[in-house]
């Protein structure tokens, strides 16, 4: 069976107990809400809400440099901590967090593979404490943009076949039966797709205990659609979190060199006035 | 502490399918409804036993799933 690309960018629930408290770990849980780090969650962890310390407020964009930095300093995060990100939902917005911390030349971060769900389905301690943490000082590197898509590239992938489009949301998202996650808010005008996309749901890339898959499975899964990271890969999905997890795998797991996240994504495509539009499956 | 007596189970609610997910913390019943796909949370809630808080998750699962309109495709 064949390794990760980079295994060394994932930790297993057993390495978390064994390793949370060392004075170079910082673990932090970003979920979708912070209902459910209020509740119990691994102990000493920090939490990060995505919506308020993980992009900028003012503006639909991702931190800024200056903002990455105080927020690292206020978590007790220097350029040399092992940053170990979890959350809820398989880790969607861990790996939104993860992201963003490779954005800015964080050099060693992980995610807990499986996360939150994988933890507390093992019946592993929880705590309900907010841990004090004593603030550092953090200087980021400048935004490395190469694992980032704007707009006017994802046109110029569309309209030329020169990038492999992955769409993560779900079947009947990719289709424009539905214009959100069932029982969210729509938030988009249209529905379907970017033309040239092919549909891999991002959690086919997951095994029902929250993990990834393997990487011969996951070599399968992507090469199926023709995603072998033989030309660049742009990964979308509705507001660009589902979407840095699919990211993630093709990058860390099986180490295709060109992959960028289009955070933009269907909330800004499915907006667009006269952007072309793909209905129905992929041809 | 310790999360205890974790259950998953998969149902149909509204014609779609939903992850019911429910546990005991201490004295206190947690549940979590999340839409199987793609598998966003839609609600958590507690309650007094296992069937009161599953049945507030469902309850509230419902309500915002029947919200969501399908279109012709």
């Amino acid at each position: 069976m064949a390794e990760y690309a980079h295994p060394e960018a994932l930790v297993s629930t057993d390495w978390v107990s064994q390793h949370s408290s060392d004075p170079n770990v910082r673990v932090v849980e970003v979920d979708v809400d912070t209902k459910a780090y209020n509740e119990a969650h691994v102990p000493g962890a920090i939490a990060w809400a995505w919506n308020t310390q993980l992009c900028d407020t003012v503006r639909r964009d991702i931190l800024s440099q200056q903002q990455f930095e105080a927020l690292m300093s206020a978590s007790g995060v220097t350029p040399e901590t092992t940053l170990v990100i979890y959350g809820d939902n398989n880790n969607w917005f861990a790996a939104w967090a993860f992201w963003q911390a490779k954005i800015y030349g964080h050099k060693d971060v992980r995610l807990m593979n499986g996360g939150r769900k994988k933890w507390l389905a093992e019946g592993r301690d929880v705590a309900t404490d907010v841990p004090h943490v004593a603030t550092a000082a953090y200087h980021a590197k400048p935004a490395d943009l190469s694992l980032r898509t704007f707009l006017p590239a994802v046109q110029q992938a569309s309209a030329e076949h020169s990038a492999a489009l992955v769409d993560v949301r779900s079947p009947q998202e990719f289709t424009g039966e539905i214009l959100s996650p069932p029982g969210l808010p729509e938030t988009c005008q249209r529905g379907g797709h970017i033309p040239g996309a092919r549909s891999i749901p991002w959690g086919k890339a997951c095994n029902d205990d929250g993990t990834f898959k393997s990487a011969d499975e996951l070599r399968a899964l992507y090469g199926h659609e023709g995603v072998d990271g033989s030309k660049p890969v742009i990964a979308y999905c509705r507001i660009g979190e589902r979407s840095s997890h699919t990211w993630f795998v093709l990058k860390y797991l099986l180490g295709f060199d060109n992959v960028t996240n289009y955070d933009g994504s269907w909330t800004e495509w499915g907006n667009l006035v006269a952007a072309p539009v793909a209905k129905g499956a992929a041809a | 502490m310790k999360i205890e007596e974790y259950r998953e189970r998969k149902l149909d609610v509204d014609g779609w399918e939903v992850n019911l997910t429910s546990y005991r913390l201490d004295a206190e019943w947690h549940a979590k409804a999340d839409n199987v796909s793609p598998g966003a949370t839609l609600c958590r809630t507690t309650g007094k036993s296992r069937e009161e808080a599953e049945e507030k998750a469902l309850q509230r699962a419902e309500e915002l799933l029947g919200r969501t309109r399908r279109h012709a495709v």
